[in-house]
């Protein structure tokens, strides 16, 4: 119950905050040096709008990324870091709102994952290689010789090179 | 009235597959030929039932049937009737119908063209397509049923999603199902190969072209889904990290996986359990993604209506089918003899090596996808794991299957001397460290670095597969022994590997060098005013209102302009107004180009005329797709050939003990 | 042995993913908890809805148990969640303060006019900054504040008669001193 409100109310806020658009309209914002502009793009693309959460701070049209792409803004001209800022955000909102997940030991596996499962899995592979190649090769019967000789003799002929 | 004929016609495809599903697979296992020889037919009876089913919702879509509560709610009459079959699929309901009725089409084509198989083979394949069915069907029946209907009957309906009427994106989801689905062909083989306890050459042999077919539309599909990303949406975006977009992604990395592997069991006899559990996998993580897209669970912007209700039905579903063939998996394969030998350096090696790559590349996808729901069921909080991550490491690991990409072709089966290989790939090692260096270095810009890599490890490919060829052209002897080589065994594969491959070099240099290289910018014109961007001036020449079918939209003109002051494009981005739904959309006029992209977008009207737009510069951009598409091209190729078409005589030989083929089976592609 | 154990393997990880999805059922990826329980609330100065010239400040809520709530009369969800509020201030158990949140200041005033006032006192947050700081990211939100000033409770969405008997109330009563 509670949380089928909770989708009318997000719902009904979109209506009235933000109509759902497929484009963008993004504030000009004006830099005194290129370097921070394009910083500043890239820190709001790397932030989560918290009410169209599948969109970008930079991509959103909602009223709160409206909000937050000014506040940001701010806090760039007057000279805040990057981490300055981003500990604001998340004072606020929680790590939800980064996309990069913060890095911090809850988040080791996140980070170091793909690198822990590559390294077992090749450690894997080249274990089952070595014993792999360690066994002998089986045996064949005496007719299974026979079969085949006859069969390489005939093949020969038509056999293409080996690329 | 014909709602309630398809209502039924899905029941009776139910039985139909209530009957395929367990009749064949029992007299399989007694050997009772009467139970077996039922699996064809019930498998036709299925089809034409769903068949039924689905002209009966799109004939409810064609006459406004608005008393058909989908109907109601994704329909409209105003709608353009190419649209109007397309919302069949639209929504939940009848997604999964449609997925019902492509389920039942591959089981179809797997009975009419497996007449080399075994019978008992064939029954059991058939059987468990018959199996999934029922759960598909069941699920479409109990809770999500598309013939409901609604009283009192609205006027109109709800209209199709703006977003959805469009060509590319109406004919997405069918090519998608058709590769998540036919990846249940590869699936089924596994499952009556491991219940047969056989898993020899011949198992590989007969899953690969229905595999590589499946991996066609699959590549398609995804390839297709970017490009729609791309001109409609209005950011110039192509790729999102999605979580529905990584549930497409991870079955098709998988599936890559599978058909290398498929290669090396059916020519080698070796990796058959990998080959096997890959098989599995596979189509498990296409049923993943049809949970995630319908439950609820994760945020997307591609989830269909979340139910949790329905989501558990499909958990459970996914439970039955997932656990029940990894059970099998772990009771049967460790009887699975071992298979073809080879030493530590080889082509099987370094097939082993992209295998290997390939999982943890789709392991990670899923480590990122699910992270979320992860902390979230464990009280850690809430994060999020989006478009940066998933990009540093993508990047991190592609170029390691790159290079292995280059190397393999040119290795020989069972053992290769490293050193002789090592000579072999001089050249293309020269050609690629020179060409990188040479794009990265006199470009003094951000990125240059990067794409300099990015056409490093693009050149690395090109030439190695140049030295491939090359060597085919000797062995084969000259321009006319390939020429006559092309129509015969082994030829399809390897050619299709070239041009797949190639697809894969544009790939990469597409990604690399738009990411890099792009430019964009948001600004507010008046009529008249001219903008500078990149080589390139734009002039906004102000907007007119037009009416469409049903839209009403106000057009924008853009001229663009080189800097010699010579007209390159009109551009027309447009923002339309649908009449039913009334949500504002964007289409962005685009001038497109092999090596490069301009596109606008309007963004809002500012007053006195005044827009604000977007302009975009974009090189490279369409290699992207151009190598997606090359990629199923190739792919395509090697599913037709000639090898997969076993002639009528040597079905007999391929029910004895040993067949030709193991012998012959020395020779490499 | 441990040679089959091995293909148990897939079959285990599969298990694990199951009960993370089924877990996942149950949960909204939608909702974000609030960092700020356990913390103190955010220090603010603002007008006053009613008294233009008269202020308020973080500083007013201390020394008593107190609700925040987030509101605005463009926002369909607060006015479905007013009766609630309207009754809980009825109930005297504890005092309502409104934030009144990216609002018109006349049509805030003539919302509370024609469907009854259960704050004690509205704060004017005009540009929304305010809102920020207290991480509202969609009204209506409801914050329990302790007599320390320090936030133990979001509420997300509107608040409803179930809310305040299983959430509120109980909160409520363990916070403040038994009378």
């Amino acid at each position: 119950m509670n949380k089928s409100v909770f989708t009318a109310a997000v719902l009904y806020l979109l209506l009235f905050i933000a109509p759902a658009r497929a484009d963008v309209t993004l504030e000009s914002f004006s830099f005194d040096d290129k370097s921070t502009e394009l910083d500043f793009k890239e820190f709001i693309g790397k932030v989560r709008c918290l009410v169209c959460q599948n969109q970008s701070l930079a991509d959103s049209d909602a009223e709160l990324a409206h909000d937050l792409r000014d506040e940001i803004y701010e806090m760039y001209q007057a000279g805040k870091s990057k981490d300055e800022i981003t500990t604001f955000l998340v004072d606020r909102y929680g790590d939800f709102v980064l996309y990069d997940p913060p890095m911090k030991p809850k988040t080791w596996l996140i980070w170091f994952g793909p690198f822990v499962l590559l390294l077992v899995a090749g450690f894997l592979l080249t274990r089952s290689l070595r014993r792999q190649t360690a066994l002998p090769a089986t045996e064949i019967s005496a007719e299974e010789r026979q079969l085949l000789d006859a069969r390489l003799a005939n093949k020969s002929q038509n056999q293409d090179k080996i690329q | 009235m014909i709602p309630e004929l398809g209502h039924f016609a899905l029941i009776l495809a139910l039985c139909m597959s209530l009957v395929l599903a367990i009749v064949p697979m029992i007299g399989s296992l007694n050997n009772t030929p009467g139970w077996v020889d039922l699996a064809r037919p019930a498998a036709h009876g299925q089809f034409i039932f769903l068949v039924i089913a689905f002209g009966c919702l799109v004939n409810a879509f064609l006459s406004n049937d608005f008393s058909v509560l989908y109907v109601a709610r994704n329909g409209n009459s105003q709608l353009p009737d190419i649209y109007k079959i397309s919302a069949v699929w639209g929504a939940h309901e009848g997604s999964l119908l449609l997925w019902a009725l492509i389920l039942g089409a591959w089981t179809v084509a797997v009975s009419l063209f497996s007449r080399n198989l075994p019978a008992e083979m064939l029954a059991r394949v058939l059987s468990v397509m018959g199996m999934v069915s029922i759960g598909f069907l069941s699920f479409l029946i109990f809770t999500s049923n598309p013939f409901e209907r609604i009283f009192p009957v609205p006027l109109e309906g709800g209209d199709l999603n703006p977003l959805l009427q469009d060509f590319g994106l109406a004919i997405h989801p069918p090519m998608l199902y058709m590769g998540y689905v036919g990846m249940s062909v590869a699936f089924s083989f596994a499952i009556a190969s491991l219940i047969g306890g056989k898993l020899d050459a011949a198992w590989a042999r007969w899953s690969r072209p229905w595999t590589l077919i499946a991996w066609v539309f699959l590549t398609i599909g995804i390839t297709l889904g970017s490009w729609w990303a791309y001109y409609e949406l209005g950011w110039g975006g192509w790729w999102f990290w999605d979580p529905v977009e990584n549930a497409s992604f991870m079955p098709w990395v998988v599936a890559t996986a599978l058909i290398h592997s498929l290669a090396v069991s059916e020519k080698r006899g070796a990796f058959k359990r990998w080959t096997v559990l890959l098989a599995l996998l596979a189509f498990s993580l296409s049923l993943l993604g049809t949970f995630l897209v319908r439950s609820g669970v994760l945020t997307s912007v591609h989830s269909f209506a979340a139910d949790p209700a329905r989501g558990l039905f499909i958990l459970v579903f996914l439970a039955i089918v997932i656990g029940s063939s990894l059970t099998l998996y772990a009771w049967r394969a460790p009887e699975v003899s071992s298979g073809g030998k080879f030493s530590f350096f080889c082509r099987e090696t370094l097939l082993l090596v992209n295998n290997l790559l390939l999982v943890v590349v789709a392991a990670f996808i899923l480590l990122g996808t699910l992270a979320p729901l992860v902390f979230d069921a464990m009280g850690w909080g809430k994060i999020s794991v989006g478009f940066p991550w998933f990009s540093k490491m993508f990047t991190i690991f592609t170029p390691f299957l790159v290079i292995v990409m280059g190397i393999g072709p040119l290795a020989r089966w069972k053992r290769q001397d490293p050193a002789e290989l090592a000579k072999k790939l001089r050249l293309a090692l020269i050609v690629s460290i020179s060409g990188g260096l040479l794009v990265a270095l006199p470009l003094f810009y951000e990125g240059s670095a990067w794409s300099g890599f990015a056409v490093m490890l693009s050149l690395w490919l090109v030439s190695t597969l140049f030295i491939s060829l090359r060597q085919r052209y000797q062995y084969r002897g000259g321009i006319s022994g390939m020429l006559r080589d092309l129509g015969s065994r082994g030829s399809g594969s390897y050619y299709g590997m070239v041009i797949a491959h190639f697809g894969v070099a544009f790939f990469i240099i597409g990604i690399t060098l738009v990411t890099q290289m792009d430019v964009e910018q948001d600004v507010r014109m008046s009529p008249g005013q001219t903008i500078e961007l990149g080589k390139y001036n734009f002039r906004f020449e102000g907007t007119r209102t037009i009416q469409g079918p049903n839209y009403r939209a106000e057009r924008g003109t853009v001229r663009v302009f080189d800097h010699a002051n010579k007209e390159v494009a009109v551009l027309s981005p447009e923002k339309r107004t649908y009449l039913v739904q009334s949500k504002p959309m964007t289409e962005a006029g685009i001038d497109p180009g092999f090596l490069r992209d301009v596109y606008v977008s309007l963004g809002e009207p500012l007053g006195g005329g005044d827009w604000s737009l977007r302009l975009y510069y974009k090189p490279f951009i369409r290699w992207v797709w151009l190598g997606g598409i090359l990629i199923g091209l190739g792919c395509l190729l090697a599913a037709t050939d000639k090898r997969y078409r076993v002639a009528k005589s040597r079905k007999v030989a391929a029910t004895q003990g040993l067949s030709d083929q193991s012998v012959s089976e020395g020779q490499p592609s | 042995m441990t040679r089959f154990l091995r293909y148990l393997v897939p079959l285990a990880i599969f298990f694990v993913l199951v009960v993370f999805l089924y877990r996942g059922l149950s949960l909204d990826p939608k909702l974000i908890p609030s960092p700020l329980i356990g913390k103190a609330m955010p220090q603010f100065v603002l007008p006053r809805l009613q008294e233009p010239d008269a202020t308020i400040s973080d500083k007013d809520l201390l020394g008593k148990v107190s609700i925040v709530n987030i509101w605005a009369s463009w926002c369909v969800s607060c006015r479905a969640e007013h009766e609630v509020l309207l009754r809980l201030a009825q109930t005297g158990k504890v005092d309502i303060y409104g934030l009144n949140y990216k609002d018109d200041r006349a049509n805030a005033q003539r919302w509370l006019s024609q469907l009854g006032n259960p704050y004690i006192v509205n704060a004017f947050d005009a540009d929304g900054r305010t809102g920020i700081d207290w991480g509202v990211y969609g009204a209506p939100e409801t914050f329990v504040i302790d007599s320390k000033g320090i936030i133990r409770y979001k509420q997300v969405g509107p608040l409803t008669v179930d809310i305040l008997n299983t959430k509120i109330y109980p909160l409520l009563k363990e916070l403040q001193p038994a009378t």
